[in-house]
């Protein structure tokens, strides 16, 4: 159950071994957090992962499996809801950076990248939400990025994956008005994790704890769109507006 | 009441837990079960049956202590017991166990209860307080989850008039209105201070005390017709009751306008407006009992993101623990305006009423403060420590452990709860959340 401050007691983490998102569900372990499902590719890193999470203080952590090329969702989705004996917040944390390069980006690396950025997490958040809607109450939160704000083509790969999973949230949250559900977008800036190492570091880079701190007190006042840090919603409005021959100028 | 006993079937045909809600005044999650099957008892609010010899009086559950007090007044009868509002039901009262400004003397609402009528998943029960000891005292207080409470038998209070005798003094410091309070309380029915969370230093916790009894018809000179203003009548007609609300709150805006610096200015109006010497007035019922019913939809000024009330009880000797809360909220700034603060007098049966004997404090705190739940998790490890607990009415935001730890009868509880409803068909979204009922909830594609 969701408290009076926006704090849920269970958990799924999709993109179980993401460390954004574990960084997210240590922050709310301090909190209310008790039961935790890890969704992910690689059972054997979600179980490292599981057992960090219990040292984080999560007493109860299970990890399922979610197989990309033929997923079922509607029956993951269903069987996480029975062992939490009820969903009170959906972490979607899948993601690959990928590439930008022009040479390493072929079709089939394209369709993979946009497998793990918009197909997958866009159908597991249509699943989950379902599954919320029927439960009358629920929360989710998609980690999007800012590089989906403006796709830049330093990252358009992955930029443009986010940008639609992005969209597809906010219309989503939109949609989800009124049912007991909602929606928060986090929209991070350069956050320092395996993901990104040895990337050089953008301006207002942060860490995850950073990231985590930010998705807590966006479930705490009832946020709809979180950036992290909160500069960069500004940084942002100005940014779009920028000719995109500038724009296409700006390195890395 | 066929409706509400037909709603139930309905709910347990679809196999959906049930709830029963009266006027929604609990301000957490009590009277709330997301995915489950709510029922609103406040169409079930006929009176059945009235001896004004004794004053028993058989009412549905869903009738709010309001519509009772319009009838019963001018008939010379009281609720024995009434919280801050008159807008609750019976049956909320009872679960709730509430209590008012005279818990020292009279004890908590199911203090007046002599029997009531229980939809269980078994059908109606009649509980009576002397004969159906356990299941009388787990509803009390049980929040609901023992079953539909559909009518109630309360023992009304003889009155001569509609006004109230009051004495109001001001205490400059937290140990000013302590000792006043303990010294004198026992001299008045009821009691109660307003506390001012937002002082600082040799000013903490200063308070406005206001004390009285109803007032009898010696009382009551004509010149207190104008004084008492138009809710009450004076002697020619003492004993009138027309409560009208003063103001209201239009629509909810999008930010509140309660921060730190107007609700210390208005903390420090509403203190200096008392008098600095006690003083005694005649005051209405509603103007003593229920001033914030005089303002429609004040919750609204909370904003969107609305508040959360903490209340809490320590024994007496544990001081300290008032003192250190008041320190705190003040330290933090907290827009907390009128803060209560009362002596309750012994428990009563019930393993999760609310009320035992010590100092209860109640805050009002806007959700939208950072740091808020951090800040309430500090104050429940040292209520705990003291021995006491916090008000489930009023909570949102336990945690389980907390719970365990503050209620020490929980497991009896359980144990008579499990009798009255073997199939756990009762669930709230606080039962749930704080352990209270196992967690069944609605899943899709799940047997249930």
């Amino acid at each position: 159950v969701i408290d009076a401050t926006g704090m849920p007691q269970t958990a799924v983490l999709i993109g179980g071994t993401s460390e954004i998102g574990l960084a997210v569900l240590s922050e709310l372990a301090s909190r209310r957090l008790e039961k935790v499902v890890l969704i992910g590719r690689d059972l054997q890193r979600l179980r490292a992962a599981a057992s960090e999470l219990r040292t984080a203080g999560v007493p109860q952590v299970e990890v399922a499996e979610l197989d990309f090329e033929s997923p079922d969702l509607e029956g993951l989705s269903a069987s996480v809801a029975r062992s939490l004996g009820g969903i009170d917040l959906v972490v979607m944390a899948l993601g690959d950076l990928g590439t930008a390069d022009l040479d390493e980006l072929t079709p089939a690396r394209v369709t993979e990248m946009m497998t793990v950025n918009v197909t997958v997490p866009a159908a597991a958040l249509m699943a989950f939400a379902n599954v919320l809607r029927a439960q009358g109450y629920g929360r989710l939160v998609v980690l999007s990025s800012v590089a989906g704000v403006r796709v830049r083509r330093a990252n358009f790969a992955y930029g443009g994956g986010k940008a639609g999973l992005d969209g597809f949230a906010l219309g989503l949250g939109d949609a989800l008005v009124g049912t007991g559900v909602g929606l928060m977008i986090v929209r991070p800036g350069f956050v320092r994790t395996r993901m990104t190492a040895g990337l050089p570091e953008a301006p207002f880079t942060v860490d995850a704890e950073a990231v985590a701190e930010g998705v807590r007190k966006g479930l705490e006042t009832g946020a709809a769109v979180v950036f992290v840090p909160a500069v960069l919603r500004y940084v942002f409005v100005l940014l779009r507006l920028l000719p995109r021959a500038i724009w296409r100028r700006i390195p890395a | 009441m066929a409706d509400l006993e037909s709603a139930v079937a309905e709910a347990v045909a679809a196999g959906r837990p049930v709830l029963a809600r009266g006027l929604g005044r609990s301000y957490g999650d009590a009277a709330q079960s997301a995915g489950g099957v709510v029922v609103e008892t406040t169409s079930c609010a006929e009176t059945i049956a009235w001896d004004a010899r004794t004053g028993l009086l058989r009412a549905e559950a869903g009738l709010s202590l309001d519509s009772l007090l319009r009838w019963s007044i001018p008939q010379g009868w009281f609720v024995p017991v009434t919280p801050g509002t008159r807008h609750v039901t019976l049956g909320g009262a009872l679960a709730a166990d509430v209590h008012g400004k005279n818990h020292h003397r009279d004890g908590a609402f199911a203090e007046a209860v002599e029997s009531f009528t229980l939809l269980t998943s078994g059908g109606r029960r009649t509980v009576e307080r002397d004969r159906d000891k356990a299941a009388f005292w787990a509803t009390a207080g049980g929040m609901g989850l023992t079953g539909v409470v559909l009518d109630l038998t309360v023992r009304l209070l003889r009155i001569e008039t509609s006004s109230m005798v009051v004495e109001t003094e001001r205490a400059h410091d937290l140990d000013v209105c302590m000792a006043a309070m303990t010294d004198r309380d026992e001299e008045y029915r009821y009691s109660v201070a307003w506390v001012d969370c937002l002082a600082r230093g040799g000013s903490l916790g200063r308070s406005v005390l206001t004390r009285g009894d109803h007032a009898c018809l010696g009382d009551v000179e004509p010149r207190d017709r104008h004084r008492a203003g138009r809710g009450s009548g004076g002697r020619a007609d003492p004993l009138r009751f027309s409560p009208r609300q003063i103001a209201s709150v239009p629509f909810t805006p999008f930010v509140s306008p309660l921060t730190a610096l107007t609700v210390a200015a208005f903390n420090e109006a509403w203190y200096r407006r008392a008098p600095r010497v006690r003083r005694r007035t005649i005051e209405t019922i509603s103007g003593f009992f229920h001033p914030l019913d005089g303002v429609g939809d004040w919750n609204r000024l909370y904003g969107p993101r609305g508040f959360t009330q903490y209340q809490f009880v320590v024994p007496f000797g544990a001081e300290g623990v008032v003192r250190a809360v008041i320190e705190s909220l003040s330290r933090e700034r907290c827009p907390a305006f009128l803060a209560v603060l009362k002596r309750f007098g012994p428990a009563d049966e019930a393993p999760l009423s609310f009320p035992a004997q010590g100092w209860t404090l109640a805050v009002d705190l806007p959700l939208t403060m950072p740091g808020l739940g951090q800040l309430l998790d500090g104050f429940d490890e040292r209520v705990v420590e003291a021995g006491g607990r916090v008000y489930l009415a009023k909570d949102g935001r336990l945690r389980p452990a907390a719970f365990k730890a503050m209620y020490p009868r929980l497991e009896e509880w359980r144990s008579v709860r499990d009798s009255l409803d073997p199939d756990g068909l009762f669930v709230s979204d606080l039962g749930r959340r704080l352990g209270l009922v196992a967690g069944q909830r609605v899943v899709p594609g799940s047997p249930s």
